[in-house]
């Protein structure tokens, strides 16, 4: 959403400009009725200094101006509806939220985000009960998890503590203790594969692979949470 | 003749690197994989249980396939890497003579820690042969207390013909009875384990079956 606005933002700018060019041409040329309407937001004031930035990149007739320049791809996590702890943050407590959230930080408590996504960074140090629909770990983890869709254990990751969820994928490398228990599909519908059970990621993978257990194509057809959406 | 030469040369690079992806430098070690009697021997067991849902412990480092095979079969996994906390310095005590060593209980209190009759099977690996003396014993006592009457145990035990030089392995199942062996460097066999020695430390245990493979592993199937 954060790209949205940005490009929201880079359009007035080039309006700004656009305008700017106008006034300065109705110095240099003779006026037409037409360029005394409607260009100008507010013809009364000066035009507004163009940023440098949008100044290196004047439209051309030719190129339509917000094609040219898409704002980059931000970080999922820092996308508008994913909220961003950092690593510098420490929070001892109940942590609850309505939104996605990236968690960078170290927490000491609960954390509930029941509805939603809950990314644990490389630098998160976790020592509370998580409950979220779907977790990543990247960091450390202790304490017991419980989740209503899928739980993604990076190789980075330290898992201490037992896990409730409906799918699994560990990669190979992380670290794991404690318990895994695959819950029962729920009656209420969800657009996740019926069969899988577990579903599990990196070379792990290839010894399951033809073994005649039905995993789970999630891996490679979902792909992460942290993959651009 | 010399493009299909050339496709060949094509055909066989790709194949090497195919091959020394796997073992370059920071990735995991070449796996070699071994059909496992015992462990064939076990799943038969569990599935003729008909528990509805078993509880499997797994003492080796964590698997991603085996945790993937185990919830497939419906189970409960339950995984505690021992050895790697074995190696956690924070186990050591000071003794009289001013060695360090692992102190059980410690160890214990904060590893598992479980209730009795817990676990349908245990998957024990070859974990005694490089867990440190005095976590041999306790560690066995404590196993057999967890599973449940007629519980799997499967261990494995390096013959004197492995060799002292025996790496300690990731195993990851391949089912049914088949074991991809995943080296793990920074452990080192401690003993060799005869069969009375086995025996010995398994006599709690009501049945023990013993498969010699051809690769100097002895698999033993304890049930309790």
């Amino acid at each position: 959403m954060i790209c949205d606005r940005r490009s929201v933002s880079y359009v007035n700018l080039i309006w700004s400009e656009e305008s700017e060019t106008k006034e300065k041409g109705a110095d240099m040329w003779k006026a037409r009725p037409e360029d005394n309407k409607p260009m100008t937001m507010n013809p009364t004031q000066p035009a507004q200094p163009v940023p440098p930035l949008a100044a290196a990149t004047t439209p051309s007739p030719s190129t339509p101006a917000p094609h040219k320049e898409t704002p980059k791809a931000s970080e999922p996590h820092r996308s508008a509806d994913v909220g961003h702890i950092g690593k510098s943050v420490q929070i001892r407590g109940e942590l609850t939220g309505s939104e996605d959230l990236y968690l960078d930080g170290e927490i000491e408590g609960s954390i509930d985000l029941r509805d939603h996504t809950l990314i644990i960074g490389p630098n998160g140090k976790i020592k509370a009960g998580i409950t979220a629909r779907d977790l990543v770990v990247h960091g450390r983890v202790e304490g017991k998890v419980s989740a209503s869709g899928r739980v993604e254990l990076r190789k980075s990751c330290t898992l201490i503590g037992d896990v409730s969820t409906q799918r699994i994928v560990i990669e190979d490398g992380a670290f794991f203790k404690g318990a895994i228990d695959i819950k029962e599909k729920d009656a209420k519908p969800e657009s996740r594969k019926p069969l899988a059970a577990a579903a599990i990621s990196g070379s792990g993978m290839s010894s399951g692979e033809g073994s005649g257990i039905t995993y789970s194509a999630a891996p490679a057809s979902q792909g992460s949470f942290l993959d651009p959406k | 003749m010399s493009s299909s030469g050339h496709n060949l040369k094509k055909w066989f690079r790709g194949a090497e690197s195919a091959e020394t992806k796997s073992t370059g430098p920071g990735k995991s070690a070449p796996r070699t994989s071994r059909r496992c009697i015992g462990l064939g021997e076990l799943l038969r067991n569990l599935k003729s249980a008909g528990e509805q849902k078993l509880s499997v412990l797994d003492l080796g480092p964590t698997s991603p396939a085996n945790i993937s095979f185990l919830t497939g079969l419906g189970a409960r996994v339950f995984n505690e890497d021992v050895l790697r906390e074995a190696q956690d310095p924070g186990y050591l005590v000071k003794q009289e003579d001013g060695s360090m060593q692992i102190d059980p209980s410690k160890f214990f209190a904060a590893n598992l820690d479980y209730p009795p009759d817990q676990f349908d099977a245990i998957l024990c690996w070859d974990v005694p042969d490089y867990l440190p003396e005095v976590l041999v014993r306790p560690l066995v006592e404590r196993l057999q207390v967890m599973l449940k009457a007629k519980g799997n145990l499967l261990a494995f035990f390096h013959t004197k013909d492995a060799g002292p030089e025996s790496l300690y392995s990731r195993h990851h199942i391949v089912p049914p009875d088949v074991l991809e062996l995943e080296p793990i460097q920074g452990f080192r066999l401690q003993r060799i384990f005869n069969n009375r020695h086995i025996e010995n430390l398994f006599k709690d245990f009501a049945s023990r079956k013993f498969f010699l493979g051809r690769d100097n592993i002895r698999e033993v199937l304890m049930v309790r």
